[in-house]
């Protein structure tokens, strides 16, 4: 092996990201999904880390599910983007952070389009100037949410309560992550390790103390594919994708999954539901699931926050075999508690998975 | 079990660990050419009997190598040993004498 090749090679998919100072936006769909996460991220990088990250109320969706899905065309989505950059010029902001890999993707995308076309985005400009008055300059860094909870990875665990450790024998637990499709596959050199080797989950995973599997279906899509979903008829294709990845996962007995996308996490904890009452097959221990998380609920959990307070209730799979494998508390009777004590409503059990 | 609309398509991952692969190479002793081919499919575009059946030793090769025997088998038994794949191989595999070969090892009539 010619190690300086190797070197050559992969410093092309390492990563400078700026330690503060960020423009936050945030994800349409991952509100409803796991609606604490990015409450979640907010509160340890302002609030415990002291770290300047700033949002506003006046920035919407990057238009991606619509624009995925075939139902607008690319200027529309582009013109959109420029609103969003333009919000960041006019507060002051060069760093530009966005909480969901779909937009991460665009925003990568509109950019490289504008860097081979500059007369796309001149036309953009004019656009974005007659609809909306606005101009809008570029951001200097585009991140994903997770490179932040990456880069603060050794701060978070020197501040950590509990370690992703069964609390009983002291193994690390086994621990699969999954990189949502859009984070480097697209344009590989703008994710931690790239394409092949993304790092930004693992680095996380190893410094709270987890043990990272390495299982031959690791890199395969969730199976989201968005008209893959949004057609009922193709939801088949979606579900067999995630099939596949249980399956492989399978043998290596994982403890717990950690996501960095919107849809992954969504679509790895409810088709394990989905396949449970079609096949009556579970793949968690004692017929449980294997929890799903994202980074920032991990992070989260590491850090102490409780349970219920990170939205695990809104989870599919049970999250508390996990929690007393960690030794993580938690009450059993708030779980469907919401502010003020307010009753939150059970949903119906399923049939099959515990 | 409950009805959602849609269905789950099995896995077509290979698992060649699980797979018996001591039969191919049986197959790749006595006919070391087999590991030639590449999967051009001339034998098979000049198949008579593959008009008519679902003969392909194309495919058969893929299958074995894979080590899924019985479906590799449905692939030659139309076979009529009149060697006009061997004729148009481009790799110059004796065709006609692997298929027997394969016969032999696979123990098929």
């Amino acid at each position: 092996m010619i190690y300086e090749g190797k070197r050559k090679i992969w410093s092309d998919y390492q990563k400078e990201i700026p330690d503060d100072h960020y423009f936050y936006v945030r994800s349409c769909i991952r509100q409803s999904f796991f609606p604490a996460s990015e409450r979640t991220f907010l509160d340890i990088v302002k609030n415990k880390l002291q770290k300047d990250f700033f949002e506003t109320e006046h920035h919407t969706t990057c238009g991606g599910i619509a624009y995925h899905s075939d139902a607008i065309p690319q200027e529309t989505v582009m013109t959109i983007i420029a609103r969003q950059f333009a919000l960041m010029h006019k507060y002051g902001y060069e760093n530009y952070v966005c909480s969901c890999i779909t937009s991460f993707g665009l925003y990568t995308e509109t950019l490289e389009t504008w860097r081979e076309f500059p007369e796309l985005e001149a036309k953009i400009k004019q656009i974005l100037w007659d609809t909306c008055k606005l101009e809008f300059s570029k951001p200097a860094y585009l991140a994903h949410a997770s490179d932040i909870i990456y880069k603060y990875r050794n701060l978070i665990a020197a501040r950590a309560k509990y370690k992703l450790i069964d609390k009983t024998t002291g193994r690390p637990l086994r621990v699969v992550e999954h990189i949502g499709c859009h984070y480097s596959k697209m344009f590989p050199s703008k994710g931690v390790g790239g394409a092949e080797y993304p790092y930004v989950l693992t680095g996380m995973i190893e410094a709270w103390g987890g043990e990272v599997i390495d299982y031959p279906e690791r890199r395969h899509c969730c199976g989201f594919g968005f008209r893959q979903y949004l057609v009922r008829s193709n939801r088949g294709y979606s579900l067999s994708n995630t099939h596949k990845k249980f399956e492989s996962m399978e043998p290596y007995k994982p403890d717990m999954i950690i996501t960095n996308c919107p849809g992954c996490p969504y679509f790895l904890d409810r088709w394990q539901y989905v396949i449970s009452e079609m096949e009556g097959k579970t793949y968690g221990e004692n017929g449980h699931g294997i929890p799903v998380f994202t980074y920032e609920e991990v992070a989260g959990l590491v850090m102490g926050y409780d349970p219920w307070d990170l939205g695990l209730q809104t989870h599919q799979v049970g999250v508390e075999p996990l929690l007393d494998k960690i030794g993580i508390p938690y009450d059993p009777e708030t779980k469907y508690k919401g502010p003020g004590n307010k009753d939150l409503g059970q949903p119906e059990r399923p049939s099959c998975l515990k | 079990m409950a009805d959602f609309g849609y269905s789950l398509t099995p896995s077509s991952r290979i698992d060649l660990n699980k797979a018996d692969r001591e039969t191919f190479g049986k197959l790749v002793k006595l006919e070391p050419d087999v590991l030639k081919c590449m999967a051009c499919g001339s034998c098979t575009a000049s198949c008579t009997a593959g008009v008519y059946t679902r003969t392909s030793i194309r495919s058969a090769i893929l299958y074995l190598q894979n080590g899924r025997e019985k479906e590799a088998l449905e692939f030659i038994k139309g076979c009529m040993l009149c060697g006009k794949c061997t004729i148009v191989c481009p790799r110059a595999i004796n065709t006609r004498q692997l298929v027997l070969s394969i016969c032999k090892i696979y123990n098929l009539k």
